[in-house]
């Protein structure tokens, strides 16, 4: 009856108007491509954003929403809207969607595409098909998963059967149909061809299109504005990941996520989660992702900006790129480049800063095996180590020592600059290594270098005096990761503890090693092949402090970064700007540092407390001013003489007049014969000085003036002996200072008679230019 | 670091005289510097004598190598010459040979050259006489001593060996261990 009723409704007049949500399905249903698209869609909205906009949209004729939401509430809300049959009708033939599964769909539950028309027109499909670029193929999938009410699907049921009969009186054409379908808005069932049918759906179809605009900048809109925040893993969630084995892209794009986050950080961040926070999971983050020890990624991280420690991190996956050193000794880069090129190498000149590098990009040979390379004329090389003999541009004919000197690279490239005349050193503590060394110097025709087996730490006790020394001292290796992975495991902070212990040790013995007086050296070249600051910078300020008598100088090296002068927290030496940084990530060679000294002075001052910055002072301004440092410190904390005479005289005279023994002599002289008695005094052991003195005083205050040759003679012994004393006591203070054992006391009463008598002798043969000072005083 | 004994010398002299002759005394009255010979670890170091004097300060254990290693002693007082000497060989070689491309990677496996790659050869070369032996491009591959002389290396059918081989410079990879 119903149907027959409908049936007869759609004959005779034109069917109720659409609902907006319908037609939006309607729309969400067509070609596959669209609806992908609208999926993907869907798939970064959210669900509520998605429901925002079903609803939104079912006050429209957009049918965008209805397609798009995934849940089932949408489904549902379609659904119930689509109860009404009123709303069912004025759909532009256009929006109406095609059925693209075609025949499978309709065997779905008829509530899935109520109002699918199997065949729509083309061209006005095609039309629409711009502005339907988001309509999403969930529409579709929607359809297919939603659980819908029966009452409703029978009532989505009977449209689709509408539409299927439809269909099937007009097959190929919508016009009927179109006409049917022709006037929604308006509501009125049989709406009056107020104008052409055709007008009315080419007015609706830009509508549609207008509206689809609108919307698609609204959702872009709202798709940037409700971006979720992202949310940092509970601590909970990291436990939880830290048991199972987390999904590497996951884990990839909770990377990318914070660093979104810190870039913009006011803006994205969390309010309840610090900063540390972030910082700390993407720590932990780079170390899962990128196969680093906890320790070592947060080292290395916090050596960068933000955005360089991902270039970083990503420049150690790669490995550089082959560079050559030709062998001047044996040939021109030209004629090598050539001999290669004529094996089929691909190969270029490395850079303008060099002129024996040649790059490899590919070939067909063994680079490492050609009879070129067995005669002598190359050398396998990174051109970061190309870098620290640069730096140190020996000249020929002097000595230059190099302290780590295996496989040879290096050593090769001094002996070819010097050009075989003068001599070089080639020292190595790893004798498995010393043989590929030795087995180097000997194909690239070295011929003025004598190889030794030897801890560097020994070096000038072997032999010193040179012109210049190369230091390319035993580091972490966290520069040349891309060569040696597993560096990034098997680092621990221990590890770093012991390496830099050798190298501030191996450092000071290459500046001992130098002699400051050569005509064309004095300089010593520190470089490792790493970029963490305690292995470099850290190195050169101790060798800065530990030896006052060098001093930074520029490398000679045109690029690369110049070295830290402080770094979170640590101060460095302003003159640290003079050493050079390299990274895989700037300059596309290994992680190095090269810094470059001058022995100004050959003299080492004494371990001072503090030390000066190191400025090149000449051995006799240091001398001198180390005299006056001393001064000071005796002025500071010695005794004023005439003052204190002053003092004791009068206490002598007092307690000798307490005690009942006349004083007769002057203040004046009673001083004198003070002195005299406490000097010869001094002379016996005694525990302190102020009773060695009274008690001076006390034998001697009571024989009378008369004996004045014994007295000047005792008093001359006497201010021998007290003079030494005091200065054995100041010297005291000295010593103990020079010695390291700082004992300073200010007043030396207390110090034991013991350690002055055995001081004394000390002091004595130590300063007596010192003691004549004092006589001064 | 010692110098070498007299027999030491008269050894090692035979042996340097096979491959360069006479102009052993070019090695030793150098117009430039003064160079002497000293032995370490069985070894015959061929050395400035200012550098010489310097490596005085090494210790006998930590001292490994000073200027250009030549050779060593056997056990037995034989002196064996190294690929290491090649440099000075070649320079004052007496005969000489050239080995055409084809024959180059063979040689510098480690063995003998064949007729079928002899390029050229110097005139009047005796029989087992010690010879250098280089590319084409005039760069020293190695050296070995001869099988036949000039004369009846032209008579040979190309398998065949023309010079024995003795070291090459590719034993800089395959045996760096006895090198050093």
């Amino acid at each position: 009856m119903g149907t027959r009723g409908r049936q007869a409704k759609k004959q005779q007049r034109e069917p109720a108007p659409l609902d907006e949500s319908t037609i939006a399905r309607i729309k969400g249903v067509p070609v596959g491509a669209k609806a992908k698209n609208g999926s993907k869609k869907a798939a970064k909205g959210k669900a509520g954003a998605s429901l925002d906009r079903n609803t939104k949209k079912a006050g429209n004729q957009n049918g965008k929403g209805g397609a798009r939401g995934k849940t089932q509430k949408s489904v549902e809300e379609v659904s119930a809207i689509g109860e009404s049959d009123d709303e069912e009708a004025t759909l532009p033939p256009a929006k109406r969607s095609k059925d693209i599964n075609g025949k499978p769909k309709q065997k779905r539950t008829p509530a899935d595409e109520p109002e699918v028309e199997p065949e729509l027109d083309e061209d006005s499909w095609e039309d629409l098909d711009d502005g339907f670029d988001d309509v999403e193929d969930d529409g579709m999938d929607m359809w297919d998963d939603a659980e819908l009410e029966d009452d409703e699907d029978g009532l989505m049921g009977d449209e689709f059967d509408d539409l299927e009969g439809s269909s099937d009186e007009e097959n190929g054409g919508g016009q009927t149909l179109a006409m049917a379908f022709g006037s929604d808005e308006e509501g009125s069932d049989g709406s009056e061809d107020d104008e052409l049918e055709v007008e009315k759906q080419a007015r609706e179809l830009d509508e549609q299109a207008k509206e689809d605009e609108r919307l698609a900048d609204e959702e872009l809109q709202t798709n940037i504005a409700q971006r979720e925040v992202f949310v940092l893993p509970s601590g909970q969630e990291i436990e939880k990941d830290a048991q199972v084995a987390e999904d590497v892209s996951l884990v990839q794009t909770r990377i990318q996520e914070i660093i979104r986050v810190l870039n913009n950080f006011k803006e994205l961040k969390d309010p309840d989660r610090p900063r540390s926070e972030y910082i700390d999971q993407l720590i932990k983050d780079i170390a899962t992702y990128y196969g680093y020890n906890d320790y070592l990624a947060e080292k290395l991280f916090h050596l960068f900006p933000l955005s360089e420690a991902i270039e970083f991190f990503e420049a150690n996956e790669v490995p550089r790129p082959v560079v050559i050193r030709t062998n001047t000794l044996k040939t021109r880069r030209r004629d090598l480049a050539q001999a290669l090129i004529n094996r089929g190498v691909n190969l270029e000149a490395v850079g303008k800063w060099s002129k024996v590098g040649l790059q490899i990009f590919d070939s067909p040979v063994p680079i490492g095996a050609t009879p070129e390379y067995l005669a002598g004329h190359y050398m396998l090389q990174a051109a970061a180590s190309f870098l620290p003999v640069m730096a140190l541009a020996p000249q020929e004919h002097e000595r230059v020592l190099d302290m780590c000197a295996a496989p040879g690279g290096k050593t090769t490239y001094i002996a070819a600059l010097l050009k075989n005349t003068g001599c070089l050193f080639a020292n190595d503590a790893n004798k498995d290594r010393l043989k590929s060394l030795m087995a180097n110097c000997h194909r690239l025709g070295v011929k003025n270098s004598v190889v030794c087996h030897y801890d560097g730490r020994e070096f000038p006790g072997v032999i010193g005096g040179f012109d210049r020394v190369l230091l390319d001292a035993p580091c972490s290796g966290t520069g040349v990761i891309s060569k040696d992975p597993s560096v990034k495991i098997n680092k621990s902070d221990e590890d770093f503890r012991m390496l830099t212990h050798v190298q501030k040790e191996l450092i000071l013995s290459a500046i001992d090693s130098v002699d400051a007086t050569s005509k064309t050296g004095g300089y010593i070249v520190y470089s490792t092949c790493s970029v963490t600051v305690e292995e470099n910078e850290e190195v050169i300020e101790y060798a800065l402090k530990k030896r006052p008598n060098v001093k930074l100088v520029p490398t000679g090296l045109e690029f690369g970064r110049e070295g830290f002068v402080s770094f979170r927290g640590k101060k460095f030496h302003p003159t640290l700007s003079h050493t050079r940084r390299y990274y895989p990530h700037t300059q596309n060679m290994d992680g190095f540092y090269v810094a470059k000294l001058k022995k100004v002075s050959n003299k080492v001052p004494g371990k001072t407390s503090t030390e000066s910055e190191a400025t090149g002072e000449d051995s006799n301004v240091k001398t001198s001013s180390k005299k006056t440092k001393v001064e000071e410190q005796t002025e500071s904390y010695g005794f004023d003489e005439e003052e204190d005479k002053q003092y004791i005289a009068e206490a002598e005279r007092k307690r000798l007049k307490r005690k009942g023994i006349k004083v007769t002599a002057t203040p004046s002289k009673i001083t004198e014969e003070e002195e005299a008695e406490a000097k010869s005094a001094s002379a016996a052991p005694t525990e302190t000085k102020q009773k060695t003195q009274q008690n001076g005083q006390a034998i001697a205050g009571e024989p009378s003036i008369g004996k004045k040759q014994q007295q000047r003679a005792d008093k001359k012994a006497a201010k021998k002996a007290a003079l030494k004393r005091l200065k054995a006591g100041e010297e005291i203070e000295v010593d103990i200072d020079e010695n390291g054992a700082v004992d300073a006391k200010a007043s030396t009463g207390s110090a034991p008679a013991g350690q002055t008598k055995s001081a004394k002798g000390d002091a004595r043969e130590n300063h007596p230019a010192k003691k004549r000072k004092r006589a001064g005083n | 670091m010692r110098p070498l004994t007299e027999e030491e010398t008269k050894i090692f002299f035979e042996k340097l005289a096979k491959y360069i002759g006479r102009n052993i005394v070019h090695l030793i009255d150098r117009p430039d510097e003064p160079y002497c010979f000293r032995l370490q670890r069985d070894r015959v170091f061929y050395v400035s004598e200012a550098i010489m004097k310097r490596a005085t300060c090494v210790g006998r254990d930590n001292l490994l190598s000073l200027g250009v290693c030549f050779g060593k002693f056997t056990k037995t007082l034989k002196f064996k010459l190294h690929i290491t000497a090649l440099e000075y060989l070649a320079q004052y070689a007496k005969y000489k040979i050239w080995v055409k491309p084809s024959g180059e990677m063979p040689f510098l496996y480690g063995n003998h050259v064949l007729k079928a790659h002899l390029g050229r050869i110097t005139e009047d070369t005796p029989e087992h006489q010690g010879v250098v032996i280089y590319s084409m491009g005039d760069v020293p591959l190695g050296f070995g001593v001869t099988a036949r002389s000039t004369q009846d290396c032209r008579k040979l059918d190309p398998s065949a060996i023309c010079v024995f081989h003795q070291a090459d410079v590719g034993e800089y990879l395959r045996d760096e261990e006895h090198l050093t």
